[in-house]
């Protein structure tokens, strides 16, 4: 459950940044290939904002797809797993998106 | 369970000491709660929005009728939700750097041998490799007896509920070791083939374990695990007559996963295969001890070996 020292972090991070400030939403972005379960962090959040003034926050959570290149053939395809595997069978494939784990903005009163 | 941070329990995470006494650092949190949020931030608006005002022009309605709600202001952030970490690990990595210490991340499942090979390492390179052992286990201080009867120092770390160190934890894992300029430092993470992959500690490489009894297929189980590799150990390879485990199927699946990764296949019970797993510590201690001369041992470990054998 890293989601939850995850989320935490994000908590510190927003506070860092906005004090006392009320936060009304927070926005991110996970990416399927990141590791990060986006649920589970949906979970930890009222638990870690708890207290804070992020407490009852917005989550909104964009979910980039998952998007590999292969170096073998330069096709572009959907990657849901990180089995970096072409269809045309190379396994020398460049992921260009879904690792993303980041905290894009937050909304404040 | 805390409610500030989600953490396990009152007493958090606890590090011991050099004598195995745990103790509970700080406030009984590891991590900092801020307390003094300093307002260092800077508004891209010079108003703050403080009370209702009047809209009219610029919020697009062309009636330029009064909002009574209070308007939102939106701060862009865009920085990885791991920044923090990352950012303790680099003062780790760089802390480790200035004074030639290598600090290797060993991770595995629970049972994987983790402790067996590190016990084996440290009785058999003795006096030629100074090393010592930081150790995670949510409970118990088991491991770090197991080390310390080796006669190396070692500092357990319990992370109670956590499922894994982080850069914050090492951090006072080292204070704690103090560990010689020059010398190794073996970092046991939490058994457990998901969180520690995600978490940077600063160390110089990261050692990921996978005993035959689990399967071959453990690297596509657990994909990011094994991207993080730059060693893999197959251990336990003396039991390969008794287990369905191929060792080139499973070379395949991590090479799949991680190009780059070095693969040894090893018995922490049996000693089969240790020449190599000391030949890439040499190695790899070789290369991190480079900056530090003077410092860093001149016998190449698997030079020392062949003789004692």
């Amino acid at each position: 459950m890293h989601e939850l020292s995850i989320t935490q972090g994000l908590v510190d991070a927003v506070l860092d940044r906005t004090g006392e400030r009320t936060v009304t939403a927070v926005n991110l972005k996970i990416g399927p290939l990141s590791g990060v379960l986006v649920d589970a962090v949906r979970f930890c959040f009222d638990v870690a904002a708890a207290g804070t003034p992020l407490a009852g926050a917005r989550l909104q959570i964009d979910e980039p797809r998952g998007r590999g290149r292969c170096r073998s053939c330069q096709d572009e395809f959907t990657l849901s797993d990180l089995i970096l595997l072409c269809p045309c069978g190379s396994a020398d494939v460049e992921v260009l998106s879904g690792r993303e784990l980041m905290l894009m903005s937050v909304e404040v009163a | 369970m805390c409610t500030t941070c989600g953490c396990g329990d009152e007493g958090g995470t606890r590090i011991s000491n050099l004598a195995g006494e745990l103790q509970t650092p700080g406030q009984g949190h590891l991590h900092s709660h801020t307390d003094e949020h300093g307002r260092t931030y800077t508004h891209e608006h010079s108003h703050g929005h403080a009370e209702n005002h009047d809209h009219a022009d610029s919020n697009g309605h062309a009636d330029g009728h009064h909002h009574a709600a209070p308007a939102t202001e939106t701060i862009v952030l865009e920085q990885n939700l791991l920044a923090k970490n990352d950012l303790l690990a680099a003062t780790n990595r760089g802390w480790l750097a200035g004074r030639g210490v290598r600090a290797f991340n060993v991770m595995s499942s629970p049972g994987a041998g983790k402790t067996t090979l590190l016990v084996r390492t440290l009785t058999e390179l003795g006096g030629r490799l100074d090393a010592g052992v930081i150790e995670g286990d949510q409970e118990t201080s088991l491991d770090a007896d197991r080390i310390r009867a080796t006669g190396r120092p070692v500092i357990q770390i319990n992370t109670g509920a956590g499922c894994h160190l982080d850069a914050d934890m090492l951090r006072h894992g080292l204070d704690a070791l103090s560990p010689e300029p020059g010398s190794t430092v073996f970092i046991e993470n939490v058994g457990n083939l998901v969180c520690p992959a995600l978490f940077d500690l600063g160390e110089t490489a990261k050692v990921v374990i996978v005993s035959v009894t689990e399967g071959d297929d453990k690297p596509q189980k657990y994909p990011h695990m094994f991207m993080a590799a730059d060693l893999v150990i197959v251990n336990k390879s003396d039991l390969l007559p008794y287990v369905d485990f191929d060792v080139d199927e499973c070379l395949r699946r991590i090479r799949q996963i991680n190009p780059r990764a070095e693969f040894l296949t090893l018995s922490a019970t049996t000693g089969e295969g240790l020449a190599a797993w000391y030949g890439w510590l040499d190695g790899a201690t070789s290369q991190a001890a480079a900056p530090t001369s003077g410092t860093a041992r001149s016998v190449p470990l698997t030079g020392a070996l062949t003789k004692a054998h």
